[in-house]
């Protein structure tokens, strides 16, 4: 099986400062991977530079056997979506959740868009009475299912998510990652996640990556973690974190 | 000041905060009854459930248009709906303080953050600059600031958000307070950073015997840290119940909202996910 998305030594520099050195990974196809490590650690970074958002210095990136350039073709973007933290954020104010959908399939000459954005509606439980409402007027947890919507209406096979749960409260993150789960599964997609919260992470996961100020520390399969078998420092710390605070006596 | 730890510092009784607004009144707090002595109480609840703005109408910070009653509001046997603005505000950062979440705006970007700390000290305490000084310092070294001159004379974006925290902490807390208010104090910081962060917090209000309420959505954080817990709903207490006791809740939302994390370990797919009630609103 070839890799749905490789990246090898992976370098990205902004002005002087290396945000990531030489990080390599290996994402098969149908695989959901984790990113962990605190901020800083250049674990979005990494989801950026794939996405072409991020000035890659050296190093490559292979997509479905295929290496990238400096400029990503709109195949790529077929290909390879991504879902950002903030919902608040990456929605545009003054689009309707319609507009926002047409958008991708204007770009890519889709000419089934009627069709295909009924279809993404339903597929992330909002149903046609959304589609006319603009992002303000959206919960949080609504306007996460729009960006994962507009993320899949090109139906691409390769989903990036930068901690898509982070900016909800508990019980809409579990509606969220339920969705995200249930809608690899029918579609077959690959993940890459991003996320600070390690039980997301071996939840979602079945492999993962600890990240440090820009290196990878250590790679993990979800049954490492959940029998604490970790060598490095690092990750016994954010695990003990992760169990919330214990009085010392 | 006599610090008597059974004393009841802060009584709440039917507080309620209401907004006017274009489509009607909005009541973000409705009818909210608890009690606090010199002990940590969690109050806990998702987005909208009107736990920040209990906070805030204690401290006295709800915004001007918003109605604020309550049968009763009393801190230390001062009534706080009948104080005068002007006695408020002695009250606020004197004996009562607030921490809030993000240093990265609560701090004043153009002051350097031993000049902010000063500042508070010198509104509330008569003290030469000299000894401002002296006892900023000593307080971030109290908040496990490892070079306390040079962080004095810092700007707050030059640090970073878990050393913000801490500033903010020193600031709030070189005063010496009685009651703190912590409004999801470490939820913009990493991880590792949070439990720093807290377990300086808590050592210094167990130190000082001070009463903390402790607001966040994180309802398995505030229950590892605080005593007791108050759980919130669409502007309600829900439940109220000790942190000991968590695993024993009884109303279907604190047990749904503990039950929807992912938990390492627990292989659960799908997720539970929380069935709202009408009637919990009620």
């Amino acid at each position: 099986m070839t890799a749905a998305l490789s990246v090898d030594r992976l370098e990205v520099v902004f002005d002087r400062f290396r945000a990531l050195k030489g990080v390599s990974l290996e994402v098969q196809s149908g695989e959901s991977f984790g990113l962990v490590g605190e901020s800083g650690s250049g674990k979005s970074t990494l989801l950026r530079a794939i996405a072409g958002l991020a000035p890659v210095a050296s190093g490559s990136i292979t997509v479905s056997g295929k290496k990238l350039g400096a400029r990503r073709d709109k195949a790529f973007y077929r290909e390879v979506q991504m879902v950002f933290q903030d919902p608040y954020g990456s929605l545009h104010p003054r689009q309707t959740v319609d507009r926002l959908l047409q958008e991708p399939l204007a770009i890519h000459g889709f000419a089934d868009g009627e069709k295909r954005i009924q279809r993404a509606l339903d597929e992330v439980g909002l149903g046609t009475g959304f589609r006319f409402r603009y992002s303000h007027q959206l919960s949080g947890g609504q306007r996460q299912r729009v960006a994962i919507a507009r993320a899949l209406i090109l139906e691409p096979s390769i989903l990036l998510l930068d901690e898509p749960t982070s900016a909800l409260d508990a019980s809409v993150q579990a509606e969220v990652l339920n969705l995200l789960e249930e809608i690899r599964r029918r579609r077959k997609l690959t993940f890459l996640m991003v996320s600070h919260d390690l039980a997301i992470i071996t939840h979602m996961c079945e492999r993962l990556m600890v990240m440090q100020s820009g290196e990878a520390v250590e790679h993990l399969t979800a049954a490492d973690l959940v029998e604490r078998r970790v060598t490095r420092d690092y990750t016994r710390n954010l695990l003990r974190a992760s169990e919330g605070f214990v009085r010392t006596a | 000041m006599s610090r008597d730890p059974t004393s009841t510092l802060l009584e709440v009784d039917d507080l309620r905060v209401t907004f006017p607004t274009r489509t009607g009144r909005i009541e973000a707090v409705r009818g909210v009854s608890f009690s606090l002595g010199r002990e940590r109480l969690g109050i806990v609840g998702e987005s909208g459930s009107g736990k920040s703005q209990t906070g805030r109408a204690i401290m006295g910070l709800t915004p001007p248009q918003a109605e604020v009653t309550a049968r009763k509001l009393a801190f230390d046997g001062i009534d706080l709906l009948a104080a005068s603005p002007r006695d408020r505000r002695a009250l606020r950062g004197k004996r009562i303080a607030m921490i809030l979440q993000d240093p990265k705006y609560s701090l004043d970007p153009v002051m350097s953050i031993g000049r902010q700390i000063v500042e508070t000290l010198r509104t509330h305490e008569r003290v030469s600059q000299a000894e401002a000084r002296d006892r900023a310092l000593a307080m971030l070294e109290a908040v496990q600031i490892r070079d306390p001159a040079r962080v004095f004379d810092l700007h707050p974006h030059e640090v970073s958000g878990g050393m913000g925290q801490r500033a903010m902490i020193a600031m709030m807390l070189i005063a010496g307070p009685e009651m703190m208010i912590a409004d999801e104090p470490t939820s913009a910081l990493d991880v590792t950073v949070q439990l720093d962060v807290l377990g300086i917090l808590d050592r210094l209000v167990s130190e000082r015997g001070m009463g903390l309420i402790f607001i966040s959505h994180d309802l398995r954080l505030v229950s590892s840290f605080c005593d007791r817990v108050i759980v919130m709903y669409a502007g309600k207490v829900v439940e109220q119940l000790a942190a000991s006791e968590l695993g024993r809740a009884q109303h279907p939302y604190t047990r749904g909202l503990l039950n929807c994390m992912p938990k390492i370990g627990a292989d659960r797919h799908p997720l539970p996910v929380l069935d709202r009630k009408p009637e919990w609103a009620a």
